[in-house]
């Protein structure tokens, strides 16, 4: 049914189930960051690190390299537990998030953290970014890929369409944007805080390329960045239906789990519950 | 100094002879390419040039992509569009992660003067200069411009150049030496010094040639670049003539005169007299006329000057 292996998306889907409780595990030791975006994200960035993306971690600087932005920014924790697995840095780092000193920050910052491409956090900058990176690519006869994960929140911001337009405009082939779907925002359900139906319809009408797909189906991941590659003279968005919260049950869907560390008992159901889904 | 030639035509022919001899050079503009003369540029190379359209904060992130990737972008648009609309846009992904983005904030000051207040710019040094890592310029000339232009490209890091829409007189010719952070004496005196920045320094040296008729002997400092700032020269002025007069086309909230007032109150305080726009918003009207009413006028120097060394000669004798 998928064009890729059922073996590659097993082993994808292992290490993101490992990933997930890594982030649990970073943001309780840190008492502090944003578990719910961080798992509704994860399955994506596994998939575009472990397969989609041509990358070096033993040469972060590779020129040739292709690009990734966290454009939102507070999902850091699943970016930081990718990098340490990779090779990036060392995953004893994992355990000094959001502490003086440390390589990782609240959220990413490229002098500081090996592998992290620009700094980002401040919602609505990463797709500009892109767009240069992109532009960058096209400049210097190169043709790496540049692929920009957004926040659906993150699309109240007027910048994300003011990159919309400009993409558009110069017919950016090379950059795929990724939208984290999973309808909820720091302060409710974005059908409360600020409505974006029809999103994909939104793309469209600024002349992208749109896909939808469940955000945490690693075959139609895998299959929608294949695709997005294929297009030509345009950009393409995917629109990655996920759950906000992820695989922890009482974390699924609720606002509250945006930017919250659990608490000792949380943390080990939450655990017990990931843990108990990898067996 | 009869001459006058408009600062942004000399950095729009700047770009064009910087894009000739470095092919890293990009060029963005936000729909004001007539306006601020980056025009230029795209005309010999519009490979190199993009056309965000009316999208500062868009065109601010879209230069650090760029700058990520190896490209010397310089960023034009209307100053207060630069510092305000896409301030978060430079402190975010231009000065934090210290990316060679080159800012080149157009019609500073009051010098798009008939449009008025909405596009006047008195606040942008004082938020240029806040934000860590950013190297913050104002240029004096036309001459200075098409200087500094390259010395500004081959600099590592991010840069803040305040720009003028305005004619003003040329001062240097060019032989002129520019040097980030360091500043320049363009007359020797031992009353008073007065510090200028930008086109306030045609003004100074004209104020200076006054203060000399009335005997008093005034020695004028350029300061191009407000950030950093050349501590040295400044305390060594400060030293020798006990008196400072400050000269900006700016706020007197925050910036040359805050930054030097900053400097003696620490190091070596002496009486210290800012000339600029008080805190107010300007309005519509020819651009001398404007200078004149809102207090950057030679005569406000020389009196300034006056006041600085009533206060000096008062604080000695005592």
């Amino acid at each position: 049914m998928f064009s890729h292996s059922p073996e590659l998306i097993k082993e994808l889907e292992e290490k993101t189930q490992r990933f997930r409780v890594e982030i649990i595990k970073m943001i309780y030791n840190a008492q502090s960051g944003h578990p719910g975006g961080s798992l509704s994200a994860i399955d994506i960035l596994t998939c575009l690190y472990f397969h989609q993306m041509k990358i070096k971690p033993e040469d972060p600087s590779w020129e040739d390299r292709d690009r990734f932005i966290l454009s939102k920014g507070h999902a850091a924790p699943a970016l930081y537990i990718i990098l340490a697995e990779l090779g990036y840095f060392p995953k004893e780092n994992l355990s000094t998030l959001r502490q003086v000193g440390s390589i990782l920050q609240g959220h990413p910052d490229m002098r500081k953290t090996p592998g992290v491409e620009i700094s980002t956090g401040s919602l609505g900058n990463g797709l500009s970014i892109g767009i240069g990176m992109a532009l960058s690519t096209k400049l210097s006869k190169k043709n790496y890929h540049v692929y920009v994960l957004i926040g659906d929140g993150e699309c109240d911001e007027g910048e994300i369409w003011e990159a919309a337009m400009a993409a558009a405009k110069y017919k950016l082939d090379n950059l795929t944007a990724i939208c984290d779907f999973n309808r909820v925002q720091l302060d409710g359900p974005i059908d409360e805080i600020m409505p974006l139906d029809s999103l994909p319809e939104k793309w469209k009408a600024f002349n992208w390329n749109v896909m939808e797909i469940d955000g945490h189906n690693m075959g139609e991941i895998l299959d929608a960045l294949d695709k997005a590659k294929q297009v030509k003279r345009k950009p393409t968005i995917i629109v990655a239906h996920t759950i906000k919260g992820k695989g922890v049950s009482f974390m699924e869907n609720k606002f509250q789990w945006h930017g919250r560390a659990p608490n000792k008992e949380e943390y080990e159901i939450a655990l017990q519950e990931l843990r108990g889904a990898k067996e | 100094m009869s001459k006058k030639i408009a600062i942004r035509d000399a950095f729009g022919e700047a770009l064009v002879d910087l894009g000739y001899k470095n092919n890293k050079v990009v060029v963005l503009d936000a729909d004001v390419s007539h306006s601020t003369k980056t025009i230029k540029f795209e005309e010999k190379f519009p490979d190199r040039f993009f056309n965000i359209g009316v999208a500062e904060a868009n065109m601010m992130n879209i230069a650090a992509g760029f700058a990520t990737c190896g490209f010397i972008p310089f960023v034009s648009t209307f100053s207060f569009l630069a510092c305000l609309r896409a301030g978060e846009q430079i402190r975010t992904s231009v000065a934090y992660p210290k990316l060679n983005v080159k800012i080149a904030a157009g019609y500073g000051g009051l010098s798009d003067s008939y449009d008025g207040t909405t596009h006047q710019s008195v606040c942008d040094i004082a938020i240029a200069r806040s934000i860590p890592n950013m190297t913050v310029i104002v240029v004096a000339d036309a001459q200075e411009t098409k200087i500094a232009v390259p010395v500004i490209a081959q600099h590592e890091g991010p840069v803040f150049f305040r720009l003028s829409r305005a004619e003003v007189p040329v001062i240097f010719d060019e032989n002129h030496k520019f040097q980030i952070g360091k500043g320049n004496i363009l007359k020797e005196g031992s009353d008073v010094t007065l510090i200028a920045t930008g086109v306030m320094l045609a003004k100074a040296l004209e104020a200076a040639d006054k203060l000399e008729k009335e005997r008093v002997s005034t020695q004028v400092l350029e300061i191009h670049t407000i950030k950093p700032l050349d501590e040295r020269i400044i305390l060594q002025a400060a030293k020798e003539t006990g008196a400072i007069v400050t000269a900006e086309e700016h706020s007197i909230l925050g910036g040359l005169g805050s930054a030097i007032a900053e400097l003696l109150a620490k190091h070596h305080p002496v009486p210290v007299e800012m000339v600029g726009i008080l805190d107010t918003f300007a309005e519509s009207g020819p651009y001398e006329k404007l200078l004149d009413r809102y207090g950057m006028s030679v005569s406000d120097i020389v009196k300034a000057a006056k006041r600085g060394l009533k206060r000096k000669n008062s604080s000695i004798s005592k």
